[in-house]
């Protein structure tokens, strides 16, 4: 009985005791301590067991947004363990379910997930990360069904006003934490401006939510880089999983764009570089979202991917402990590749945070399964996260609080890929430290 | 000069379209029967050629020498165990088969390999060039792949037109009983021209390998485009299938300098098209028979 107390025992040790305790004093003995034990319930015996708490989870783990959806099952793993023991609130000890579903990297599909999570399997709380092609549809389901949804892993804007929100605008049961547009060309122009350049932007943007969002000359990067006297060449939107990108690199050759950014998709951004190379173009700096976040791609593009920058959002040298686990950033990304034998990925974090942000909330709340007062409690939360401190109170617009973020370029590394992503630029968070400064990269042709 | 080199790239990009084709057409005029798998198919060999670079290590040019015979292997034994028993199953029941078999390899490869883009690095010549004018490039690879296109599909033509084999699979094109009457065993014959197609295709998967990337389901794509120049050059020709993929890639191309966002639709519009007012393809067959 004693050994109650610890916090690390494994789940067979678990049920074997739950099941001898059961039968001898019933729902009394059932009080399981663990990390994710409450003030209240440290006497074992005083716990009380409470219905399961359903958390509904929805990710892309299948189709072209894969990638982010990767570090799922181990973070989930890494937590059921822990959240097997249930939390215990108010003196009773409520064991949570995690229920996982595949968006298939499509919005239709993530809404149908989502709403099978909320009719059949009448999940308490909805979690659910990874671009606006999943968020946006999870939440408006929620929303519409009154279920809370903590939403993460798309930029705020993608996420509020993606979802036809004013400025205004106050969604009841929808949540979202992650960094925004604003974040993310401050953290590109930190990088372009360490590079001596010609102040020359080539825009790889496509024809899909993202690539109108960077593009937008009212909200995206042209109104934000020509300000500060930067010009664009934007050869216009194009199809995903385009074959040839010869138009789009005479442009910027032509154009004399030393500077490179856009949002590809990764097989694209792979077939566009390669080609560019090949066709003598290879630019001073080059910042590229979505695609160039994965160590596959670095990979696939083999010594081109050496000193392409990109955003970082979360990362082992981040200087932030987890709420649930204690662990500390790189403890969490070399657990990953141990247990994966795979390189960390950035949304290794915040799936983490996800959990960490819920059971926080429940804790806060004081109820097991009020969701009106889980709401309520969600939009007070403040809480310290593996990906930094959460504060809905102070966010842009209610319903979201933003994620520090900095900037990372590739370099070779001893990494399973060869290639490491390093933090160069942490202009709007010093405390995230830089590994190296922005170079230029090897080989430019303009 | 961007219009030229939109022509020259394009040319380039449909060498590529034309390998990934010209066993599809191949498949179709031999026995009627449209692979829906054969992209799939194709993305197969990059993986394997994935896994010897991996274990065996070097640059990964060398693994078109262990691919090509295994994929002619793996279609000759599709055919007799799976795709023969299909082609007894009435019309639809092949493309059943093969469209169950596009899903099978797609989730397989997705369970075994995840679903990142993967990429065989073939290091600088996947990047390096010639210039041939003031501002136009070519990749030396693309111009690599561009050769062989030709070079098979003039070898291919050469074996359908000069080798007993060749003219069993010709005859078994034209009339299938009467082949089989005159002494032409139509299995070993089917066999025959899927494993000439399959061999054909995993050379396409590893120059897109190469070029580009690759993940689980790239095969669909490649699949649309080969299938888009096998009808744009006329069904069952192979010199209509290499001049399809031609004039797709320029289309795509030339569509792109136009407006980029609209490079691949003006590809489909001109297979449509093509459909619409030449369906037997630019370069006509007589019959559907391979030529």
């Amino acid at each position: 009985m004693q050994d109650d107390t610890q916090p690390a025992v494994s789940e067979r040790e678990l049920s074997r005791r739950s099941m001898l305790k059961g039968g001898v004093a019933g729902l009394g003995a059932l009080g399981l301590s663990g990390a994710l034990d409450f003030a209240e319930s440290n006497t074992a015996s005083a716990a009380t067991r409470g219905k399961t708490i359903k958390f509904g989870y929805v990710s892309p783990e299948t189709g072209s947004l894969a990638p982010f959806g990767a570090a799922d099952a181990f973070v989930i793993g890494a937590l059921k363990s822990l959240l097997a023991k249930g939390v215990t609130i108010k003196g009773v000890t409520y064991p949570i379910e995690i229920i996982v579903k595949d968006s298939q990297s499509t919005d239709a599909t993530a809404a149908s997930v989502a709403e099978d999570l909320i009719k059949n399997d009448k999940v308490d709380i909805m979690l659910v990360s990874s671009t606006p092609d999943t968020t946006n549809p999870v939440s408006d389901q929620c929303e519409a069904n009154q279920v809370p949804c903590i939403s993460t892993v798309a930029p705020w804007q993608s996420w509020f006003f993606g979802r036809g929100a004013s400025p205004t605008t106050k969604y009841k049961w929808t949540y979202h934490f992650f960094w925004g547009l604003e974040d993310i060309e401050a953290v590109y122009s930190s990088i372009w401006k360490a590079v001596p350049n010609n102040k020359t932007i080539g825009g790889l943007w496509p024809n899909d939510s993202d690539g109108d969002a960077f593009a937008s000359t009212t909200t995206g990067f042209p109104s934000f880089a020509k300000p500060l006297g930067y010009s664009i060449v934007d050869p216009g939107r194009y199809a995903d999983l385009t074959t040839d990108f010869t138009a789009q690199i005479a442009a910027f050759r032509n154009g004399n764009c030393e500077i490179l950014t856009g949002v590809p998709i990764p097989p694209d951004f792979i077939t566009f570089y390669k080609q560019a190379a090949s066709q003598g173009y290879i630019p001073k700096v080059a910042t590229i979202a979505k695609a160039m976040l994965f160590p596959s791609s670095a990979q696939a593009l083999g010594s081109l991917a050496v000193n392409i920058g990109t955003e970082y959002w979360w990362g082992p040298t981040h200087p932030y402990i987890s709420s649930l686990t204690k662990q500390n950033c790189a403890h969490i990304a070399a657990a990953y590749e141990k247990s994966t034998g795979d390189q960390w990925t950035q949304p290794i974090g915040f799936v983490h945070a996800l959990f960490e942000v819920a059971i926080a909330t429940l804790k806060s709340s004081g109820e097991a399964h009020n969701k009106s007062a889980f709401v309520s409690a969600l939009s007070k939360l403040k809480l310290s996260t593996i990906v930094g401190p959460l504060d809905w109170a102070t966010g842009p617009v209610p319903n979201v609080t933003k994620t520090p973020l900095v900037g990372g370029q590739w370099r070779a590394g001893n990494t399973q890929s060869g290639y490491a992503l390093v933090v160069v630029t942490n202009d709007q968070h010093p405390n995230i430290p830089t590994a190296s400064s922005p170079q230029v990269i090897p080989g430019a042709t303009v | 000069m961007i219009w030229t080199n939109a022509v020259i790239q394009g040319l380039l990009l449909g060498g590529l379209y034309a390998i990934f084709a010209c066993g599809l057409s191949l498949m179709f005029g031999v026995m009627r029967l449209v692979n829906l798998a054969h992209g799939d198919l194709g993305v197969l060999g990059a993986y394997f050629a994935i896994i010897l670079v991996e274990h065996l290590g070097g640059n990964p040019l060398w693994t078109f020498a262990a691919v090509i015979p295994v994929a002619a292997l793996v279609g000759y034994l599709l055919q007799r165990f799976l795709l023969d028993h299909a082609l007894n199953g009435g019309e639809l029941s092949p493309i059943l088969v093969t469209f169950g078999l596009s899903i099978i390899i797609e989730n397989l490869l997705q369970q075994t390999f995840g679903a990142n883009d993967q990429s065989l690095n073939i290091g600088a010549l996947s990047y390096q060039s010639w210039k041939i004018a003031s501002d136009i490039y070519v990749g030396r690879l693309n111009v690599i792949i561009f050769v062989v296109a030709v070079l098979v599909i003039v070898a291919l033509q050469l074996f359908l037109s000069r080798t007993p084999a060749g003219r069993a699979l010709r005859a078994t094109a034209d009339n299938r009983r009467a082949a089989a009457l005159s002494g032409i065993d139509p299995k070993r014959t089917r066999a025959m021209a899927t494993a000439i197609a399959l061999a054909t295709v995993a050379v396409g998967g590893l120059f897109l390998a190469m070029r580009s990337s690759f993940a689980p389901t790239s095969g669909s794509a490649d699949l649309l485009f080969a299938f888009e120049a096998v009808i744009i050059g006329g069904l069952g020709n192979l010199w209509g299938t290499l001049v399809g993929g031609l004039v797709l890639g320029v289309a795509q191309t030339v569509g792109s300098q136009i407006n980029p966002a609209d490079g691949i639709l003006i590809g489909d519009l001109v297979f449509l098209a093509v459909l619409a007012f030449r369906p037997q393809g630019l370069i006509a067959s007589r019959s559907v028979a391979v030529r």
